[in-house]
């Protein structure tokens, strides 16, 4: 077991380590850095501060030195100023890393409270209303997509109905009802794909295990029928569920670029996007290497509930 | 006296009338919806310029978010208007409908080709990393992990907006989501097939490490690897259609369903029916391939559900 979780972890770090390799080599062969600070012969530029700047910036080292200094600067947490605003990305990022957190804790959970009992009924309770309607959840959120889920979600409850508000963070102060109104839209667009996929696993884990001799053995000996469920089904059909909750996550980030767009949510993913569309090659870097660091994470803590979960894992490796 | 059916000749099926409940059998065993959406899909791909009523990019400022034709009402108010738009206008009033059959077009041709290179090389690159095993299949696994752990939007948004914005690179990017999903599965298949008899045999016959991997291993995979691929071309057509919606995708002028969406995002309060029907669209094709790919995996590939 400790060898599986040494070995998850090393996989963890040179995930980490390729990541920034991709970053970098992208930010680098789009064209030369210095040309989105100054143009050299620009107006008012001149080639003595130019070559300052590239001193400054160690553009005049070879790509590889290049590298070890931007990944020695990225270890220590310094992800350099942006383009822009000329202020820390570190410091950037943080600001609006909260609001997409936010947002995501609350999607994972509108995920899992739905889609996983919802999967369990539907496999239980297997060619009834109940299986239809969560087989037809499933259904839709996994071919809508979901920037229109959002349109439409603003088109019928905030234009039509006026219910709720169509975007943005609410009021300054946290966890007000204000807020919380905001929250609504923006929770379900971005967490019915997943909802979906959720339950879509849990159903046919489910049915598998409920077909398992075991569950069999249970009912033949008078375990009665929630109970056989619960304590024989459920913890046994939990185990595609957590392997693919990395995979979910993810779809979190990159729908969190979507979503936050539609509703003009003032997150990372809507950072990113005013980085691309500003060329701000910095902040964009950073938010990718901290999505990256997110999976990571996320893939690493999912590894180790896997072990909780499933004692085969502690024995086997 | 009782009559005795004659048996039929071998191979002769007895034809049953079809009643309400066969019928109803039917449609449950054979996905007969979805594969009609499809077909209606690449019937309109492939003849949207004689189908589409208008030129998909012709503007005509007089009918700008021009209502759908059932809006009466609004034709007979503005009399100038001299053609009624199937599923009404956008804001230059360009048709909606043409636009939507030439962007079909489109999405299908870069879904397509997308995944079609993505499976090739997902497929190569699962079969090497399950045959060779050792520092090859290490590589090729942790390449996978690491791919799988990047952001693939926000990189593919800045690599369009750095190259260029062009159909090719969406399809190049598109491809480069669609390699990674299959490796796994085919590695894992590979890894059981290549200790059969049958391997060995081909082994000792002499033939070369090519020979195994097209002509015995590729064979024992390819259910494995068209099951997939048709769970993937749903995520792709979404993946375009966000790319495009997020302005990264193929440029303006030319219609996309996820451009359409996003073009129309602004005239929600007005005219919801520029954002409207392209969604739709993309819901009942994503939905259908879906659909035929849960099929085929039931048939082919039980064993895959959890993907």
């Amino acid at each position: 077991m400790k060898r599986y979780l040494l070995q998850r972890v090393s996989f963890g770090i040179m995930s980490l380590f390729a990541a920034t390799i991709i970053v970098f080599g992208m930010s680098r062969a789009t064209g030369d850095p210095l040309l989105l600070y100054a143009k050299p012969g620009g107006y008012g530029v001149s080639p003595e501060q130019i070559a300052a700047l590239k001193k400054k910036l160690a553009l005049d080292k070879p790509l590889i030195v290049q590298y070890f200094i931007w990944a020695g600067r990225v270890m220590r947490g310094d992800l350099g100023n942006t383009i822009l605003a000329e202020r820390p990305v570190s410091k950037v990022v943080m600001e609006r890393l909260p609001n997409t957190l936010v947002l995501g804790l609350a999607a994972w959970i509108f995920a899992t409270v739905i889609g996983i009992p919802l999967g369990i009924l539907s496999a239980v309770k297997r060619g009834t209303v109940w299986d239809y309607l969560g087989r037809g959840i499933a259904l839709f959120g996994q071919a809508l997509p979901q920037f229109w889920v959002g349109i439409v979600a603003i088109l019928v409850f905030a234009v039509y109905f006026g219910w709720l508000p169509s975007g943005t963070r609410g009021s300054e102060k946290p966890f007000f009802p204000d807020q919380i109104k905001h929250l609504i839209l923006p929770t379900i667009t971005l967490g019915w794909t997943p909802m979906a996929a959720y339950l879509r696993i849990t159903r046919s884990a489910m049915l598998e295990v409920l077909d398992t001799e075991y569950v069999k053995l249970a009912r033949a000996k008078g375990v009665g029928g929630w109970s056989v469920i619960g304590k024989h089904a459920f913890r046994n059909a939990l185990i595609p569920p957590l392997t693919v909750s990395a995979l979910i996550l993810v779809g979190f980030l990159d729908g969190a670029v979507l979503v936050e767009s539609v509703f003009s949510w003032p997150g990372v993913g809507r950072l990113a996007l005013d980085a691309i569309f500003n060329n701000d090659f910095p902040l964009l870097t950073g938010v990718i290497l901290i999505f990256a660091m997110f999976f990571v994470v996320g893939s690493l803590v999912a590894d180790f509930l896997y072990v909780v979960i499933d004692p085969r894992i502690r024995y086997v490796s | 006296m009782a009559e005795i059916a004659q048996p039929l000749p071998l191979g002769v099926r007895a034809r049953r009338a079809a009643t309400p409940r066969s019928v109803l059998t039917a449609f449950r065993r054979w996905p007969i919806i979805p594969l009609f959406v499809l077909a209606v899909l690449v019937f309109a791909a492939v003849f949207a310029p004689l189908l589409a009523p208008r030129d998909p990019t012709m503007i005509n400022l007089r009918g700008r978010t021009a209502p759908p034709a059932w809006d009466a009402q609004w034709y007979e108010d503005h009399p100038n208007v001299n053609f009624r738009y199937p599923l009404g206008a956008d804001h230059v009033g360009r048709d909606v409908l043409s636009r939507m059959l030439h962007g079909a077009r489109v999405s299908l041709m870069v879904a397509m080709v997308a995944l079609v290179a993505g499976t090739l090389s997902g497929t190569a690159l699962g079969l090497l990393a399950g045959y060779y095993g050792g520092l090859v299949d290490e590589l090729i696994t942790r390449a996978v992990d690491v791919w799988n752990a990047l952001p693939f939007l926000l990189i593919a948004i800045l690599a369009a907006m750095t190259l260029e914005q062009s159909a090719r690179v969406v399809m190049a990017l598109l491809a480069f989501a669609a390699w990674s999903s299959g490796v796994r599965n085919v590695r894992a298949e590979v890894l059981g097939l290549k200790t059969r008899d049958y391997v060995l045999q081909a082994r000792i016959c002499g033939a070369s490490d090519a020979r195994i991997l097209f002509r015995h291993l590729l064979p024992g995979v390819i259910n494995t690897v068209v099951v997939i691929a048709s769970l993937r071309v749903g995520g792709l057509i979404l993946a375009e259609a966000g790319l495009s919606f997020l302005g990264a995708g193929i440029p303006p002028p030319a219609p996309t369903w996820g451009n359409m969406i996003s073009e129309g995002r602004e005239y929600l309060n007005t005219a919801w029916w520029i954002a409207f029907f392209p969604g739709l669209a993309i819901f009942l094709v994503v939905m259908s391939f879906n659909f035929v790919g849960d099929w085929l995996r039931d048939r082919w590939d039980p064993r895959l559900r959890q993907v």
